[in-house]
């Protein structure tokens, strides 16, 4: 009998809900969310009974296709449909070629990216463009959206909904023809996707396994855009290139122990060599054109560390020079912050110290905890153990999960002893 | 070894993907454990919700024809040494998770 991928539904969920919602039209997102519930309910009666059949992503898709066409035959006149398809779907000559085509792997693709274009609606705040592309494309429950970002579940709700509104009020996909609004929502989309990686690499929720999911959802739609030359721009190749290398980091991040483990001790030999080989050459492809962007740069900053063999093998000077490239086009006191870690790295401790007491709205780092990491390596470095714990105690205070904080705590005592 | 018959009733699997992925899953686990201790007869099948009630000739009606929380969703046959054998695997049935029972009825045999 056959097994089930994992999170073979949430995948299905997101591409069947693209497919429908490209013939419903994206006013009747609701109901295409109902199609997608009832196929997965009738999944369930089916084959918890008959087994799990040979090809579930196909059963899935056949059983929701025929749901549509049901709906489409029956409520023709009842509702309007995707204004896009015009009359295709009126007659019963072309209604079931139409849904058929819908239904095919190239226009699923396609779907997706337009839901994911016009999921990154300007009228919406970025967080709630995350929140709509985890949630529809990503098939993550509301839940699970707020689960992912640590939030309430009814303010996710509430999020969710309105991004729903927006969205169903566009009366139309986006359309990737449109040469005029492209690339403007490209960029957004390219946002969107960045926000939800980092969330998955730096975010504070405490179960890795979440976070990392978050991560190759943020890949596997960014590899939807690199798939379409008008989508396939410099910036989405050096996106990528970004997300594999530091992807690539991710087995070292733990260790054995289950502990959160620092770069300078992490063992580099569980670095993902191939997709380090993937974002080298996508950084490589990237640098044409004449805009740089922050993905070019911050790729350029994870390609340095990945070809180190060591801390002290790292090229400090060039990752400086790249992170006040960073402060030029987004400025942040993280950045600014991890442009002095990076200082401190090939010119002393005094040095990166004087670099983050120079860091402007350094306010905004007061409930950051590894702006008291940060400050606390540099204490220990320059000999001043007192303060390091100090310092490694109020990170600890305001760590975001058990994880850093027992990391904190270990440091603290570490230092202590030294 | 007697035969029995596993009846699922109600149940509302209705969740995230994720959520009604993991109880597909379970269900998986649940039917390949009482295959590996050959206690399953035969997998059954699911039913569909809607149907008709016969009473007489002139008295068809819809069904449901109990609750909608009672409907059996399908059914299973098995093997076990007694019915309290049978009861004992039913219980590590996943439609608890959602709300949903298992009616257990032995097969009734003639001793001739």
């Amino acid at each position: 009998m056959a097994e089930l991928d994992d999170h073979l539904f949430r995948r299905e969920a997101g591409r069947m809900v693209a497919a429908l919602t490209r013939l419903f039209g994206v006013h009747n997102l609701a109901l295409a969310e109902d199609v997608v519930q009832d196929a997965f309910v009738r999944a369930l009666e089916v084959w918890r009974q008959r087994g799990v059949p040979e090809n579930p992503s196909a059963w899935l898709m056949a059983t929701a296709k025929n749901r549509a066409l049901d709906i489409l035959r029956r409520e023709r006149t009842a509702r309007t449909y995707a204004p896009e398809l015009g009359r295709a779907l009126e007659s019963e000559w072309t209604l079931a070629p139409t849904v058929a085509e819908a239904f095919g792997e190239p226009a699923i693709r396609d779907d997706q990216l337009r839901m994911m274009f016009s999921c990154c609606h300007p009228q919406l705040p970025e967080i709630a463009q995350v929140a709509l592309v985890l949630n529809i494309l990503c098939g993550f429950g509301v839940n699970e959206v707020a689960a992912a970002f640590l939030t309430g579940h009814s303010a996710m709700e509430k999020r969710i909904t309105r991004g729903k509104k927006v969205l169903a009020g566009s009366k139309r996909l986006f359309d990737l023809s449109d040469e005029r609004d492209l690339p403007q929502r490209l960029s957004a989309v390219q946002r969107a996707l960045y926000l939800l990686f980092n969330e998955g690499y730096h975010g504070a929720n405490p179960e890795l396994a979440v976070r990392e999911d978050l991560c190759v959802e943020a890949m596997h739609l960014a590899e939807l855009l690199l798939a379409r030359p008008v989508t396939a721009t410099p910036a989405t190749k050096a996106l990528i290139a970004l997300m594999c290398l530091n992807a690539a980091r991710m087995p070292a991040r733990v260790d054995a122990t289950g502990n959160l483990s620092a770069l300078y001790e992490q063992d580099r030999r569980l670095w993902d060599q191939a997709l380090i080989a993937k974002g080298e050459q996508l950084l490589d492809h990237s640098a044409t054109g004449t805009t740089i962007t922050e993905y070019h740069i911050e790729a350029g900053i994870a390609s340095l560390h990945a070809r180190a063999h060591s801390l002290e093998d790292t090229n400090w000077p060039m990752i400086v020079s790249l992170y006040d490239t960073l402060m030029t086009i987004r400025p942040s006191p993280v950045v600014a912050l991890n442009r002095a870690i990076a200082v401190a790295q090939h010119e002393g401790a005094e040095r990166g110290l004087s670099e983050i007491e120079r860091i402007a709205e350094v306010e905004r780092l007061a409930d950051y905890p590894f702006y008291f990491g940060a400050l606390g390596e540099l204490e220990h470095q320059r000999g001043n153990g007192e303060a390091a714990r100090t310092h490694f105690l109020t990170a600890s205070a305001r760590a975001r999960n058990p994880l850093e904080r027992k990391f904190f705590e270990r440091r603290a005592q570490e230092v202590t002893r030294a | 070894m007697s035969q029995f018959l596993y009846l699922y009733r109600g149940g509302d699997s209705a969740g995230t993907p994720e959520q009604m992925q993991q109880n597909m899953q379970k269900w998986m686990v649940w039917m390949q454990d009482l295959g590996a201790k050959g206690k399953l007869k035969e997998r059954g099948n699911p039913l569909e919700n809607t149907g008709k009630v016969v009473k007489k000739k002139t008295a068809i009606t819809d069904g449901p024809f109990a609750e909608a929380k009672d409907i059996v969703g399908g059914y299973t046959l098995i093997e076990a040494k007694d019915i309290d054998e049978a009861a004992a695997f039913a219980a590590g049935c996943p439609i608890f998770d959602n709300g949903g029972f298992v009616e257990v009825r032995p097969i009734l045999t003639m001793n001739m």
